[in-house]
C-alpha cells in the first residue's frame, strides 16, 4: 500500500517530470524571423551550356566510321557550372556558384537557397551565367519588389521559356 | 577510499531521492529502458487512433489533425495530446537513460554494444517524431518538411532538389502520402529492429515497466494532456516563412542550426556528435576481467549458470569429454561481463565440499577462484576478535567493504555479490562468525543487471542454488548500499552488531537456565 508520503512526493515528481516535457514540447519559441524581415529563396534547377560547342566532323573521320554511326556532330557532354547572384539594392544576398553533378559533369544543376532579407521596397537583381564561353551574365532579371513581414519571395527558373520568374 | 566523481555523486543523489519517492521497485532511474518501452506504447495506441481519422491529403491533413483537437478534444484531442506528450517523454527517458550509463560508468567494456548501438536508435527516434510533425502540416510541419528536405538535399545521393517540392505548384498527394507511410510504417519497424540490436547482448530483457511506474506516468501523461492539450500552428502557408515557431526541442532541436550554419555543416556536426558518442566506450577503453573458465570435472551440465548469466554468455551443449552426463556449459568470451554470477549458480561452488584439498567448481572465475573465495573467508574468520563477530560480504562495484573493518568485523569483496554461492553464508556461520552483514550495489541497481536479484531469490525464494532453510535467516542481513551511502551502511552495520550481541545473550541466557534446570 502507498504511504500518504510517498504518494505526494510521487505527484510532486510526475509534476515536476511532466511540466519539463510540456514546457520543452513548445518552448522557449524560436523567432526564426522578427516582424522586421522576409525571405527569398532561391530554388533553381537548370541545365548549364555544353563547355565546348558541339564540332563538324571532317570527312575523312566520317569515313572511318561504320555506316550507322555517322553523325555529322561531335558534342561534348560536360556542362558549364551555373553562377547565380542575387543583389537587393545592388548588394549579394545570394551568391551561388554550383559546378554540374555526374561523372562527366553532364548533368544538370539544383540550388535552393534561403536568405533572411528586410522587409519593404527593394531593388532585386538576379544576374546568371550558365556559360562558361561567355563572360559576364547571360541572364539578367530587373525588378522592384515589395516585402511584406515573413512574406516568401521564390526566384526560379523556366528553362522552356529561359528566363527568371519570381513568385 | 573510493573516489566518486562529481556527477556521479550527483547522480546517486537523485536516484536517492526518487528511492526515497517510489521505492526501488517503482524507481524510475531504475526502469528508464521499460520506460521508454511503455510511452512507445502510448504511443503507438494512440497513434492508431489519429490514423484512423487522419486525411492523408495535403489539403485534408491539417483539417483533420483540426478536428480531432477542436471538435474531439474529449477523445481524439486527448489522444493527440498523449501521442505528443508521450514521444517527448520517450525522448527524455532516453537521454536520461544515456546520462545514467554514463555517470555510472556503465557504458565500456562489455557494455559498449549496448551503448553504440543505443545512438542510432535514439535517431531512429527523432527522425520518426520529425516525419510526425511534417503530417500535421501546419506552419511547424512546413518549416520542418523545407528543412529537412535542405538537409537531404545536401547528400549527394539524392539527385534533384526535394526541397523545391515545397514551393506553391509542386506539392503532390504522393509525396506527402509517402511521408506517412514513413511514419505510420517504415520507421517505426526500423525503430524495432534498432531496438532488438541494442538489446542483442544481454539476456532476461524487460521490456515492461513496473505497474505502479506504468499507472502513474499514465495518469500523469493523461492530466497533462487534459490540462495544456497539444495544438497546431496556423496551417501552412507556402506563401510564407513560419516566423516564430514552438519548437519541440525533444526532436527538432537540429533546425535552428541551419538559420546559422549550411546543410552540409549541420551534416558533419549531427555526424561528428554521433560519432563521438558511438566511440565513448573506448574514450578511454575499459578492460573486462578474464572470462568464466568451464572446469567439465566439476560440471554436471545443469545449466543453472546459462539460466542466471545477464550477458547470454553461456550456453548449453552436448557433452563433449565422455562423461555420464548428457550436457555441459560453455562460455563464450567475448560475451563474458566477467561478473562471476556462474560461479554463485554453480552447485559445486559450495564451499563445505573437498576441505582436504582445493575447491574446485564446474565454472570459475580466474581472477578470484572459488577456492581463493573459501580460504579468504576462513582466514577473516579466524582472525576475527570480540564479543559480537561479524563478516561482511560485499561487491566492487557499491559500497567499498574494506572501509568497515574491524577488529570484530571481518570484510570479503566479490565481483559481484551474485557471485556468492548460498553456501558460503551457512560456512561462514559454521566457521565463527556470529552474524553475516551483505551489501552490493542498490536494490534494482545491480552493476550486472542481475546479482543482487538473484541473491535475495536465492536466499528467500528458492532459487537455485538455495540457501538451506536451517541456516538461521536472524543472523543474517541484507543492506545494499551505494559508494556515497558511506554513512547509511556504518549505521546499518552497528544496529546489525547490536541485534546480533543481543540475540547472543539472549542465547547465552538460555543456555545458562537449561544448565540450571538440569
Amino acid at each position: 500500500m502507498l504511504s500518504p508520503k510517498r504518494l505526494i512526493l510521487q505527484v510532486l515528481n510526475y509534476t515536476v517530470f511532466m511540466v519539463l516535457v510540456w514546457y520543452f514540447s513548445f518552448s522557449p519559441p524560436y523567432v526564426r524571423l522578427t516582424p522586421e524581415q522576409s525571405m527569398i529563396t532561391l530554388a533553381v534547377s537548370h541545365a548549364g551550356k555544353p563547355v565546348q560547342e558541339c564540332r563538324r566532323k571532317s570527312p575523312e573521320e566520317l569515313a572511318k566510321l561504320p555506316p550507322n554511326m555517322r553523325v555529322l556532330e561531335e558534342c561534348p557532354r560536360e556542362r558549364s557550372p551555373v553562377k547565380i547572384e542575387v543583389l537587393l539594392d545592388d548588394e549579394a544576398v545570394i551568391d551561388q556558384h554550383v559546378n554540374p553533378p555526374g561523372l562527366y559533369k553532364d548533368q544538370g544543376v539544383d540550388i535552393y537557397h534561403s536568405v533572411k532579407v528586410p522587409i519593404g521596397e527593394h531593388r532585386l537583381e538576379v544576374r546568371m551565367n550558365d556559360n562558361v564561353r561567355e563572360d559576364g551574365p547571360t541572364h539578367h532579371y530587373l525588378q522592384s519588389v515589395s516585402l511584406d513581414p515573413a512574406e516568401l519571395l521564390v526566384i526560379q527558373f523556366n528553362s522552356a521559356a529561359n528566363q527568371f520568374v519570381i513568385r | 577510499m573510493k573516489s566518486v566523481n562529481p556527477i556521479k555523486r550527483g547522480y546517486l543523489a537523485l536516484e536517492e531521492w526518487f528511492n526515497i519517492s517510489f521505492g526501488p521497485e517503482w524507481n524510475p532511474l531504475y526502469h528508464l529502458g521499460t520506460l521508454t518501452f511503455f510511452f512507445f506504447w502510448v504511443v503507438l495506441v494512440s497513434g492508431i487512433y489519429l490514423f484512423i481519422y487522419f486525411d492523408t491529403s495535403v489539403s485534408g491533413a491539417y483539417n483533420s489533425v483540426e478536428y480531432l483537437t477542436h471538435e474531439q478534444w474529449y477523445l481524439g484531442g486527448v489522444m493527440r495530446s498523449l501521442h505528443r506528450y508521450a514521444s517527448d517523454a520517450a525522448v527524455a527517458t532516453i537521454i536520461l537513460h544515456m546520462f545514467r550509463e554514463f555517470a555510472l560508468d556503465r557504458y565500456r567494456g562489455f557494455r559498449w554494444f549496448s551503448w553504440m548501438t543505443g545512438v542510432p536508435t535514439l535517431w531512429f527516434v527523432i527522425t520518426l517524431g520529425i516525419t510526425g510533425y511534417w503530417l500535421v502540416w501546419d506552419e511547424l510541419g512546413l518549416y520542418v518538411a523545407v528543412l529537412s528536405s535542405q538537409l537531404m538535399d545536401a547528400l549527394p545521393i539524392v539527385a534533384g532538389s526535394m526541397a523545391s517540392n515545397f514551393l506553391e505548384g509542386q506539392l503532390t498527394d504522393r509525396f506527402f502520402t509517402l511521408m506517412g507511410f514513413l511514419h505510420l510504417l517504415g520507421q517505426p519497424v526500423i525503430l524495432i529492429f534498432a531496438l532488438w540490436i541494442h538489446v542483442k547482448r544481454l539476456s532476461h530483457v524487460e521490456v515492461s515497466a513496473p505497474r505502479g511506474l506504468a499507472i502513474g506516468s499514465f495518469i500523469a501523461l493523461l492530466a497533462l494532456s487534459f490540462i495544456w492539450p497539444a495544438v497546431s500552428h496556423e496551417p501552412a502557408n507556402l506563401h510564407k516563412v513560419p516566423a516564430v515557431l514552438n519548437l519541440d526541442w525533444f526532436y527538432l532541436n537540429i533546425y535552428p542550426a541551419l538559420d546559422y550554419l549550411t546543410a552540409g555543416q549541420t551534416w558533419i556536426l549531427t555526424l561528428g556528435v554521433t560519432t563521438l558518442l558511438m566511440i565513448m566506450p573506448w574514450l578511454p577503453p575499459k578492460k573486462t576481467g578474464a572470462a568464466a573458465e568451464v572446469h567439465l570435472d566439476e560440471c554436471n551440465g545443469c545449466g543453472q549458470c546459462a539460466v542466471d548469466c545477464p550477458f547470454d554468455a553461456i550456453s548449453v551443449r552436448t557433452r563433449t569429454d565422455g562423461a555420464r552426463w548428457e550436457y555441459e556449459v560453455v562460455v563464450d568470451d567475448n560475451l563474458c561481463a566477467a561478473c562471476g554470477i556462474c560461479v554463485g549458480s554453480c552447485h559445486s561452488s559450495n564451499p563445505f565440499r573437498s576441505s582436504k584439498k582445493a575447491l574446485e567448481t564446474g565454472i570459475d572465475m580466474p581472477q578470484f577462484p572459488i577456492d581463493q573465495v573459501r580460504s579468504q573467508t576462513k582466514a577473516a574468520l579466524d582472525a576475527l576478535q570480540g564479543e559480537s563477530k561479524i563478516i561482511v560480504f560485499g561487491c566492487d562495484h557499491s559500497f567499498d567493504v574494506s572501509e568497515l573493518k574491524e577488529a570484530n568485523v571481518a570484510t570479503l569483496s566479490f565481483l559481484c555479490t551474485g557471485m556468492m554461492p548460498p553456501t558460503l553464508v551457512e560456512y561462514a556461520l559454521k566457521n565463527g562468525a556470529d552474524g553475516v552483514f551483505l551489501t552490493g550495489c542498490r536494490n534494482g541497481d545491480c552493476y550486472f543487471r542481475y546479482g543482487n536479484v538473484w541473491l535475495d531469490k536465492r536466499f528467500y525464494e528458492g532459487r537455485k542454488p538455495v540457501l538451506r532453510e536451517r541456516v538461521d535467516r536472524s543472523r543474517i542481513t541484507i543492506f545494499r548500499a551505494a559508494v556515497t551511502d558511506s554513512k547509511k551502511i556504518r549505521r546499518e552495520l552497528a544496529a546489525f552488531t547490536d541485534r546480533i550481541s543481543e540475540l547472543k545473550r539472549v542465547a547465552d541466557d538460555a543456555g545458562m537456565k537449561e544448565a540450571e534446570n538440569a
